[in-house]
């Protein structure tokens, strides 16, 4: 079978997740690549893998699936992405070093900043519009810019880059070599200039870290991390905003519920990101000993896909898991992952996506889908999935 | 109610301090958890039932 499926529409789930979790909760696919992995779909089998350092992050060994159809395998694959940094203790340390700049405290105190970013892309907006374009992708591309001390003038740039290393099919190694080069050589000369002339952000914290040479982090590291910080900040949120709106637009009752009830807004979020059919294309590791899953033996050596889409779409963990519930709580939805290496920067995507939706909600009350949701279309070969634009009216 | 938090599983996603900002904290260092009431009014039980349930980390123990 073929990996990723195709589903019917752009914001449903494909077919084979309920059969998959009801007959073969492990189940053998094939990537674009030609490589074979296992195929994880149930809530409970996700969740253990995800949390379990038995299903490694070694993606580099010479037996691991490669992902993509280009040489390296893409950015899952790449060496470049491996270190200490990212697995273990190592992991743990650097992510305790990050964790200051995204806690609930420090990012609810950017939420007016962003609120004024997002009132500023609506003033710009002309109906009819794309709101992907002009709303969902410029946003959280302007607050991780902040975040981190990059110019959002750069923005296009940062745009080809993430999607060379987050494109699993589009681009020939050539094109990949040559955007992974670039983007490096840009985030070191930004690093560099962070030290001559530092601000009040991340970068430059981060740098006066570095020049400690305390062994907290190496100067490959800092790049490394702030080129990961980049790509995630740009596309996951920002496919998101459009992804969620889509979604609630679909059914416009959903919408028309929040427009009268703000008080939904957190927990239309997390049910949002719980409803997506379309989060990613897998959280794949390679695992390391065999492991007992069920009744069934994942071999050592395996490469093991995680399906979160179709976990999050699991009955047995949730009720009317099929139906969009916007005030469900509590929602155990794994959209952020779980485990050591859960999403680093989930509040701030929080923050963003609740913020987001209370400024459309205000200012665009009437807003309505400008073509049926069945004729939306989904990006083809992200990692992170998205709709290539979300027409709308108001 | 009794609460235990466990700081070594924690990864800082900072959605029990979100959800329940009378009860957990983050270190400002690390984002660690940092219990501020082990044993909270039995009012905010749903609250701190349901910080639990989403912790990705699963570092959040109550005991009715």
């Amino acid at each position: 079978m073929d990996y990723p499926f195709a589903p019917p529409t752009a914001l449903e789930p494909p077919a084979e997740w309920e059969r998959l979790r009801a007959e073969c909760p492990v189940w053998r696919v094939r990537m674009a690549s030609g490589d074979e992995a296992l195929l994880l779909t149930r809530y409970e089998d996700v969740r253990a893998m995800l949390a379990d350092p038995r299903f490694t992050h070694h993606l580099t060994r010479p037996d691991a699936a490669k992902l993509a159809d280009s040489e390296t395998g893409g950015v899952f694959n790449d060496p470049g992405a491996a270190g200490d940094m990212t697995r273990g203790e190592g992991h743990r340390r650097w992510r305790r070093m990050m964790s200051r700049s995204f806690t609930a405290k420090r990012v609810n105190e950017m939420r007016p900043r962003i609120e004024e970013l997002a009132h500023g892309l609506v003033d710009d907006m002309v109906p009819p519009a794309d709101l992907t374009a002009s709303f969902g992708f410029p946003l959280p591309v302007f607050v991780i810019c902040e975040l981190l001390g990059v110019p959002p003038e750069y923005r296009d740039r940062f745009s080809h880059w993430s999607d060379a290393m987050l494109n699993l099919t589009r681009y020939r190694q050539d094109e990949l070599d040559t955007a992974a080069r670039e983007f490096h050589e840009f985030m070191a000369a930004h690093v560099q200039a962070k030290r001559e002339k530092p601000g009040d952000d991340l970068l430059s914290e981060l740098a006066v870290i570095v020049d400690s040479q305390d062994g907290r982090m190496s100067e490959a590291e800092l790049v490394m991390t702030a080129q990961g910080l980049l790509v995630a900040g740009h596309e996951t949120t920002a496919n998101m905003i459009g992804k969620m709106v889509a979604m609630l637009l679909a059914d416009r009752s959903r919408w028309e519920r929040l427009v009268v009830d703000r008080g939904l807004i957190g927990s239309a979020v997390e049910e949002a990101l719980r409803f997506d059919a379309n989060p990613n294309f897998g959280i794949p590791r390679y695992v390391s000993e065999q492991v007992a899953l069920g009744d069934e033996t994942i071999p050592a050596g395996s490469t093991v896909i995680t399906n979160i889409g179709s976990a999050n779409r699991d009955a047995c963990a949730f009720a009317d898991a099929a139906d969009m519930v916007l005030d469900r709580r509590p929602n155990p939805h794994l959209a952020f992952g779980a485990g050591p290496h859960s999403c680093l920067g989930q509040a701030l995507a929080r923050v963003e996506l609740q913020t987001a939706l209370a400024v459309l909600l205000d200012r665009l009350p009437t807003l309505e889908l400008a073509v049926p949701a069945a004729g939306l279309r989904r990006r083809e070969g992200l990692v992170v999935g998205g709709l290539e634009e979300l027409p709308v009216r108001w | 109610m009794k609460i235990a938090v466990d700081q070594d599983k924690c990864c800082g996603a900072g959605q029990c301090a979100m959800l329940v900002p009378d009860v957990f904290d983050q270190r400002e260092e690390d984002g660690v958890v940092v219990l501020l009431d082990p044993a909270p009014d039995d009012r905010l039980l749903p609250d701190v039932e349901g910080a639990a349930a989403v912790c990705p980390a699963e570092a959040i123990r109550v005991e009715r």
